[in-house]
């Protein structure tokens, strides 16, 4: 093995006899969702979307089980319109398998009407459409499960 | 509180992918490196500490393999954090603070090459909302820089400045893998990768690991001619959620930045583990430094970024510049998780 070259010159030596195999990497449990986000689960599963109020009565959106400031324990979930606002955005034009579509699309912080803090999504539209301040609505799913997926995404609301 | 010091430091020569060396291969001869120059015995150390991720490995429990790298027998003392070394580094330093060891070597390293990093990153994200949505590492950079742009923190121009500075500076940085950078001109008219961040404004993907030997009081004074005094060191959080905060800002550096002590003294250079261009602006003001502080001699994560390594690097490229005696004190920062979400904040110092 003394003769064998090492580090780099070794990668560039032999990169091409590298033998290469597939590794599929799993996550094979269940997560209970609890009382608050199984809450905003739940009311996506019904076509709306709902947040909850913090320690200071600001309105968080998705709803956290946690005040992110004082860490105290939230309950009180209230509804929140499925229009807002777009606050940032970015566009994706590199599609990777999991995202919500196979066509470029913005990611967005949105900030819903009658919530304080925005939420992070896809919005489906063109880059031209795209604007901070634009209009958005929330897109459901036809055949909602009670998961995130449900809100499939907001698009312009005009 | 011990004085605790930095006496010796390795690097591996960070390259885009390591593909013929398993992870063993690749950190034992940095591991060997360190210990060498320390002048300890192999056998001497008191406690070993390792940063990693199984995420990148593809396998749990990887880093147990890595130890083959460290001769773990006849027994040692070990722990490992599934994080930065730089975390690593602060639970030695924490043991040795107990008294429950004078010595201790801190390694990590990351092979990032066999997957699709950005990809792999996004589960780093809350598994019920934001997961599931897939997005990159890359997509919540640039969301943040947005932030920044829009906030006047920075801009796409000193942005390219940034870039253009830290991999010109790595020319002299023998361990990176960018060692140069078109004119800024040059860079701002290349194409959006995720609006506003453009390929040169993401630190580039690196296979690589790091070494550091630590040790007390006179231990330290006999293995080093100048030890680098880890004056304060401390690691705050902010929350996961990226919209629960103001992005631009992050206030868990400047209360580590606090507790570490970093305006006790002049900051001569600091080592920042920005990944992104818009996220050094944002740890300078955090931190509190002027324009009289060198930032990223090193060329720093832009010039090479080998995850769960490039955080604790960041301390031994300021150490390094204690030991040679170039400067008396320089602060380190080190990050996890997403748009700077969790971070530690060192301070160095020289003798004399």
């Amino acid at each position: 093995m003394s003769d064998q070259p090492t580090g780099q010159a070794a990668n560039q030596a032999a990169d091409d006899d590298v033998l290469r195999a597939p590794l599929l990497l799993e996550y094979p449990f269940r997560r209970t969702t609890g009382p608050v986000i199984g809450a905003y689960f739940t009311a996506l599963r019904e076509g709306h979307l709902v947040g909850i109020l913090d320690d200071s009565g600001r309105v968080i959106c998705p709803p956290v089980e946690y005040d992110p400031q004082s860490g105290k324990s939230l309950t009180k979930i209230v509804p929140v319109s499925s229009e807002g606002e777009v606050v940032h955005w970015t566009w994706n034009s590199m599609i990777r398998e999991g995202q919500p579509f196979d066509h470029p699309f913005a990611w967005a912080l949105i900030k819903l009407d009658g919530a304080d803090t925005p939420i992070y999504h896809a919005v489906d539209a063109s880059h031209e459409q795209m604007s901070a301040g634009m209009r958005v609505r929330a897109r459901f799913a036809l055949e909602r499960r009670g998961e995130v997926s449900d809100l499939e995404c907001f698009e312009p609301a005009n | 509180m011990r004085d605790v010091a930095i006496i010796a430091t390795a690097q591996s020569k960070h390259v885009r992918a390591a593909s013929t060396l398993n992870e063993v291969e690749l950190i034992q001869p940095v591991i060997h490196e360190a210990i060498e120059q320390s002048g300890i015995g192999r056998h001497d150390f008191d406690f070993t500490c390792s940063g990693s991720s199984d995420y990148l490995a593809g396998q749990p429990f990887s880093f147990v393999m890595t130890l083959d790298a460290v001769a773990a027998w006849p027994p040692i003392a070990e722990s490992h954090v599934e994080m930065d070394g730089a975390w690593a580094l602060y639970e030695a330093w924490v043991k040795i603070q107990t008294g429950q060891a004078d010595t201790a070597l801190v390694y990590s390293y990351g092979k990032s090459s066999p997957g699709d990093l950005p990809r792999v990153l996004s589960r780093m994200m809350d598994p019920y909302y934001e997961a599931p949505l897939w997005p990159t590492s890359i997509d919540f950079a640039a969301l943040q820089a947005r932030v920044a742009i829009a906030d006047g923190v920075t801009s796409e121009a000193q942005m390219a400045e940034i870039a253009n500075r830290s991999r010109n500076a790595a020319a002299s940085n023998p361990f990176a893998q960018l060692t140069s950078s078109p004119e800024v001109a040059d860079l701002l008219s290349s194409e959006y990768l995720a609006e506003p961040l453009r390929k040169h404004d993401c630190a580039p993907i690196t296979d690589g690991g790091v070494a550091v030997i630590l040790a007390a009081g006179d231990k330290a004074r006999e293995h080093c001619t100048r030890p680098a005094w880890i004056r304060g060191i401390d690691h705050r959080a902010d929350g996961h959620h990226i919209n629960f905060r103001n992005l631009c800002v992050a206030p868990s550096i400047g209360i580590a930045a606090e507790k570490a002590g970093v305006g006790m003294g002049p900051v001569e250079v600091a080592e920042l583990h920005a990944c992104f261009t818009h996220q050094e602006p944002i740890i300078k003001a955090a931190l509190g430094l002027d324009e009289s502080t060198v930032v990223n001699p090193s060329g720093g994560p832009l010039a090479a970024n080998p995850m769960m390594a490039a955080g604790l690097i960041r301390l031994v490229e300021v150490a390094n510049r204690i030991h040679s005696g170039e400067v008396s004190r320089g602060v380190a920062h080190a990050t996890g998780g997403h748009a700077l979400q969790h971070n530690l904040v060192a301070v160095l110092e020289g003798e004399g």
